[in-house]
């Protein structure tokens, strides 16, 4: 049974990725701090490996992880944990090296158990609508800026317009 | 899809008023004069919202020459969606994974016993 990701744009300057797991949130937060853990399942699409995960977790300590596509191609990114508390929650700044999302942003991670389940929700903030909107104009992460919750209703209504 | 023209699509949606326009459009193709009414904007403005609009692809003109209506082009924004999608997967099949993961987790802390150290086993 797969649980349902959702992801949503509550404010101009957030995106919020939310994910139900079936596990106690010690477990979901060592595979979102332990390197062996993290490169075991943050790959995203098949065919991606994470040739560079890299974690000093502590306050102040950075990370940098880098992945590998399967034309050969690299993505990497990197940032300096703000704030920790097991297994409650994960503060962390994040930049891509080819920073498409128009500077620095901030993601935060909050775990949530209920009956032996994690609800996990991730909300990444931009440093300011400017820097939003500027991520909206390159890479990949215009993705999780344009609005999808908004844009998702206009196709909505767009494909039901050309039904008629 | 270029990069460019995914630029283009991009930086057009991110306007509310563009977004509006385009649902408008979603229902029939409409003049700039039909258009302007609703939106309690001048023609000149509703103009360059338009244009943008046409530079990004999601609209075009009919052949009708007096009214010159504008009406919407889909494959753009499908392709627009597609992109964000993208986003979706990345997360989807990773945290696919991350279920197994835990899964296996668990079954090993079942059979650790007592459980030792987890910090730092491997």
């Amino acid at each position: 049974m797969n649980e349902t990701l959702k992801v949503t744009t509550p404010s101009d300057r957030e995106i919020v990725v939310t994910r139900v797991f079936d596990a106690p949130r010690t477990l979901v937060f060592d595979c979102m701090c332990k390197p062996e853990l993290v490169k075991r399942w943050l790959l995203g699409p098949p065919g991606w490996t994470m040739p560079v995960c890299e974690i000093d977790f502590k306050v102040g300590g950075r990370y940098r992880y880098v992945w590998r596509g399967p034309d050969g191609s690299e993505m990497g990114m990197g940032g300096v944990y703000r704030e920790i508390v097991p297994p409650d929650r994960i503060v962390q700044s994040e930049l891509f090296d080819q920073d498409w999302t128009g500077g620095e942003t901030l993601a935060t991670a909050l775990l949530n158990e209920e009956a032996s389940r994690t609800t996990l929700t991730i909300t990444i903030l931009y440093s300011s609508k400017e820097a939003r909107d500027g991520a909206l104009r390159t890479g990949m992460t215009e993705g999780m800026a344009a609005g999808y919750d908004r844009l998702a209703d206009l196709l909505a209504s767009i494909v039901t317009g050309e039904g008629k | 899809m270029t990069p460019d023209r995914l630029d283009a699509t991009f930086a057009a949606l991110a306007d509310p008023t563009r977004r509006a326009i385009l649902a408008r459009l979603a229902s029939g193709e409409a003049s700039v004069t039909e258009l302007a009414g609703p939106f309690k904007m001048s023609q000149p403005a509703i103009s360059k919202h338009l244009k943008v609009l046409e530079r990004a692809g999601l609209i075009s003109r009919s052949q009708d020459a007096q009214r010159r209506p504008r009406r919407l082009e889909a494959k753009p924004l499908a392709e627009a969606t597609e992109w964000l999608e993208t986003y979706r997967k990345f997360w989807e099949a990773s945290f696919q994974r991350l279920d197994a993961l835990l899964d296996e987790l668990k079954a090993r802390e079942k059979n650790v016993d007592p459980p030792t150290d987890r910090g730092e086993s491997r």
